[in-house]
């Protein structure tokens, strides 16, 4: 199946099989690696890109459903060179260990902030509730996210 | 001329950002999943659905011919690699040849058998789910206690007692403290199977370079080098024809401290296919395939005098080994015998160790890797007594603390613990904590029922593995240092960090000591091709010995530097400082830039010395070191439901001296992740047939944001002699430290309804029973076997 979709504001057009997951799609035809699988059961949220806003675990969704849609992966984040507030926050504040969360675990701290910009550390929790991280204990990245927050972030 | 220069500023404890974040945060880093090559395929493995039966016969044509499949194998093809290797070594061990895959009888679900090469990750699966095996399926034993007993099903038929080894160790005169003993408690404790669950499933990618007759191998993996040395073997290739590398890896946890199957298994099909192959193990197999932790069932009992000092320790330890020896599995037992003092001046200690076959995925490091077991145990144990004796959990611990003017001090499991003050920490937390109020708030709350409980661990760790002779294939570090013509720093270390931070705290290093920026200095790890020998990142060991291995290289290329430097000034007595040797007498000085430089161009050398400035040291370490420190929690439970809130975390840890504060806290935190994870919610469940039952994420319950609680982190410091840094190590620290105080704050609550002990997880099922059955029939000692 032919799809057509912008990816980190530019087109792509591909001719897919129907199951390829859109997860499969981003990381092994589009070449962006960023978003990463750490369970295949939409469970995890390594995979966490936006598709037309709104934040999506990309394992759960095939690529044909993306189809004319609009996808931010994490290297769609930065503009110019210059890291996103998120990004940045997660620097700061050691939000990461080893990293691969960390794509997914961005993308939905920014969507926390796109839907409440000055969330509660429960609302910043709940929020981070569909993401698995196993390195951090989660405190740096509820700091990462209070402070992109304190910085106007969204 | 003589210049002013300035000293920069010292880096070392400072709260540095990390360098390797940039391209953590940007989704640019380099994991195996991302690597491709050109021609490059894609591996499935076809495993067992049994946990025990032997392959009657085994059809692959539909599989072999199925569009887009390159090769299959069988482990008839692949009989004569291997075996997967076991590093340990106890007396009497009992070692089954463990194939890469099993090419008769299989003896966990999961096992390999086949291996199918594809043109895409799809059609490796399509094509695997073709191959048709008839099985005969055999009786199966997946619990330890039942395999040990009689008329067990054998999982090796060649040892029908289902048991790999017993390990006994004895020190001081046990059997007069127990006859001599005022009061004795005894308890079977749990320590249940554990799922590491790093991020990052496993994965290879191979390639065979025939006409190089060289084999390169990205794997993620915390031991780059032993890889090396042991899949070579098991190819029969020579090692200098290996070619390791580690990517980014997605967090290890202990169960990326192995050789598996599937490392040789690719580094097999990539030689016989002559292309690129790569194997991403899913989530599933990553909880089938890849090693659990713990799997403990102990059994205690502790001899004490009336006023609460502790004179006897027994110990039994029936260790749940799985079907296989991995790398270290047997070893890790013994970890915890060693550590079954705690921090306690016990002197008269016994164990005993059962090592038990079962038909599941074997067990093997994880996170704390035996120490979590011990200091469980005799946390546990030493409230239990406290409860007997009706003392304050604090109290006892003090009365029995190790004191300082002891150190170092002789344990009764044969260690000399390099240094400490008990008290510091467990003060510090009674502060923190307000412990006298939350006390009187407690006996408030018990007037009306209120279930609060406040749960204290004091614990002490094995760390910085180690010296050699105690340590299976090596426990000494390397690290070399070059500087460029240019002057700019490359720091290559043996260690292999996968998310603790050492490329920023060795940078902060060598910044320190050799007075340049830090953004001078590049550290680079993981790769047999570019880095010296080395042994790995595990047992919190990276920055006391790599770190230490790194200073020792830092002083011999200090030595050359100012060597140099004198000779180039000239001068006979110089200094360096901020990156300038200096004449002390006229301080004329030359920069380092200028000295590298000159010591590559050598137009005229010092008397016998070579060009280049490159330092390489290999620092085996005297002695273990031995951090410790006291978690608190505050716990309220509610009697409805019976789920546990978590009010107060505290966390005070000593781990010697801090290089870097901020990933300090972060390593503490996700440490007690790990361990309220063990507490509250982690299992890995096998039912009667050996089939794991929390197979997937959806069954095992993994701590999420919203389930955890804010830790207060604080730090006292007491330096280790062992090393020059004076760091003790603090990967494994929070999980260390956690899990008795989470259960002892919970049984704390409990303990007016008779509740003395809890086994883990606590789940809120498993509270509510307690807390139902005491409101039933209000018995003393309930819990005791939960």
């Amino acid at each position: 199946m032919n799809i057509n979709l912008s990816i980190n504001g530019k087109t792509h057009s591909h001719d897919v099989e129907p199951r390829l997951l859109l997860i499969h799609y981003l990381r092994e035809v589009v070449g962006l690696t960023g978003p990463h699988v750490g369970c295949e059961t939409s469970l995890c949220g390594a995979c966490t890109v936006e598709v037309d806003g709104k934040a999506v675990k990309s394992c759960t969704m095939f690529a044909v459903q993306a189809d004319g849609s609009k996808v931010t992966t994490i290297e769609g984040l930065a503009v110019d060179g210059k890291l996103h507030a998120m990004q940045e926050a997660f620097w700061n504040e050691h939000g990461a260990q080893c990293g691969f969360c960390t794509p997914g675990m961005i993308m939905a701290s920014k969507q926390i902030l796109d839907r409440n910009p000055h969330p509660t550390d429960e609302e910043i929790r709940m929020g981070l509730e569909g993401n698995v991280c196993r390195c951090t204990g989660y405190q740096h990245i509820v700091n990462a996210v209070r402070a992109a927050a304190k910085a106007g972030a969204q | 001329m003589a210049t002013t220069i300035a000293k920069p500023e010292l880096l070392v404890g400072k709260r540095l950002r990390r360098r390797e974040d940039p391209r953590l945060i940007t989704g640019t880093a380099t994991y195996v999943d991302d690597i491709k090559m050109p021609g490059m395929l894609y591996a499935a493995l076809v495993r067992s659905p049994h946990a025990a039966a032997t392959i009657k016969s085994m059809d692959i044509s539909n599989a072999a011919s199925h569009p887009g499949v390159a090769a299959v194998f069988t482990g008839k093809d692949t009989e004569k690699v291997g075996p997967v290797p076991c590093g340990a070594s106890l007396p009497g061990l009992r070692v089954p040849h463990h194939y890469i895959l099993a090419p008769h009888r299989v003896y966990f679900v999961g096992h390999p058998v086949a291996v199918v090469v594809a043109t895409d990750r799809y059609v490796a699966k399509d094509a695997a789910d073709l191959i048709d095996i008839d099985w005969e399926v055999q009786e199966a034993v997946a619990d330890p206690e039942k395999a040990i007993a009689d008329g067990a099903a054998p999982v090796h038929p060649e040892w029908p007692d289902n048991k790999a080894f017993t390990y006994h160790q004895e020190g001081g005169d046990v059997d007069k403290a127990f006859a001599e003993a005022e009061v004795i408690v005894k308890q079977r404790i749990t320590s249940q199977r554990l799922i590491p669950t790093p991020m990052e499933t496993r994965g290879v990618v191979a390639e065979w370079r025939a006409a190089d007759r060289q084999l390169n191998l990205y794997s993620s993996t915390q031991i780059p080098h032993l890889m090396r040395t042991l899949v070579a073997q098991m190819l029969g290739l020579e090692e200098n024809r290996l070619r390791v590398v580690t990517p980014e890896v997605g967090g290890g946890f202990g169960c990326k401290l192995n050789v598996y199957a599937e490392e040789a298994l690719m580094g097999f099909v990539a030689m016989k296919i002559g292309k690129p192959v790569k194997w991403i193990e899913s989530r599933r197999e990553n909880f089938l395939c890849t090693i659990h932790g713990r799997g403990h069932v102990d059994y205690y009992e502790v001899a004490a005098k009336k006023d609460g000092t502790i004179t006897g320790i027994k110990l039994l330890i029936i260790q749940d080994l799985g079907a296989y020896h991995q790398l270290l599995t047997p070893a890790i037992p013994t970890l915890s015998v060693l550590m079954m003092p705690g921090l306690y001046k016990t002197a008269n200690v016994r164990a005993d160790i059962i090592g038990a076959f079962t038909n599941c995925v074997p067990t093997d490091a994880y996170r704390g890797a035996g120490r979590p077991e011990a200091t469980h145990g005799i946390e546990r144990m030493v409230d239990i007594l406290a409860a007997e004796l009706k003392m304050d959990p604090a109290e006892i611990r003090l009365k029995n603390f190790i004191q300082k003017e002891d150190f170092p001090f002789p344990t009764a499991t044969g260690l000399t613990y390099d240094t400490g003050d008990y008290s510091l920490p467990l003060k510090k937390a009674l502060d923190m904590a307000g412990y006298e109020t939350l006390r009187e708030e407690q006996s408030e709350k018990r007037k009306s029922g209120e279930l609060m409980g406040i749960g204290i661990s004091t614990y002490g760790e094995i760390c910085a593995f180690g010296p050699s002779p105690a340590t299976p294939a090596g426990g000494w570090e390397s690290a070399t240092v070059k500087i460029d013509p240019s002057g700019k720093v490359t720091v290559m270390t043996g260690t292999s960090p996968h998310g603790q931070g050492e490329e920023t705290t060795f940078a902060q290093i060598a910044a320190d000591e050799l007075g340049v920026d830090i953004d001078d200095i590049l550290v680079l790890h993981g790769d047999t091709a570019i880095v010296q020998y080395g042994i790995g990142t595990f047992g919190s060991r990276a920055t006391a010995v790599g770190g230490t291995a790194l200073y020792f290289a830092l002083q011999d290329l200090k030595a050359k530097i100012k060597k140099f430097g004198a000779f180039l000034i000239p001068s006979e007595d110089v200094t360096l400082s901020g990156g300038h040797v200096v004449c002390n007498k006229t301080g004329a000085s030359k920069t380092l830039q200028e000295i590298a430089g000159a010591t590559y161009r050598a137009m005229s050398l010092p008397a016998n010395t070579e060009p280049g400035l490159f330092a390489t040291h290999f620092w085996e370490p005297p002695n273990f070191t031995f951090p410790f420190g006291a978690h608190i929690v505050v716990s309220d439970i509610d009697r409805e439901t019976g789920e546990i809130k978590i009010r107060r975390y505290i966390a005070v840890d000593d781990c010697g001296n801090i290089l870097n504060p901020l990933i300090v806290d972060g390593q503490v935190h996700g440490g007690v992740a790990q361990g309220l994870g063990q507490a509250l919610w982690e299992e890995a469940v096998y039912d009667e047939s050996g089939q794991l039952v929390t197979g997937e994420m959806t069954d095992y319950v993994l701590p999420r944001a919203h389930m955890m609680p804010w830790i207060e982190s604080d730090h006292t410091v007491t330096p280790t002699p062992v090393n020059p840094l004076g760091v003790k190590g603090v990967g494994e620290a929070g999980t260390i430290g956690c899990s008795p105080a989470m259960v002892n704050s919970v049984v704390d609550a409990l303990s007016p309804l008779g509740v003395r002990h809890i086994d883990m997880p606590m789940t809120p099922e498993k509270i509510w029973r307690l807390i139902e059955a005491a409101s039933q029939k209000p018995v003393a000692r309930m819990g005791e076997r939960l």
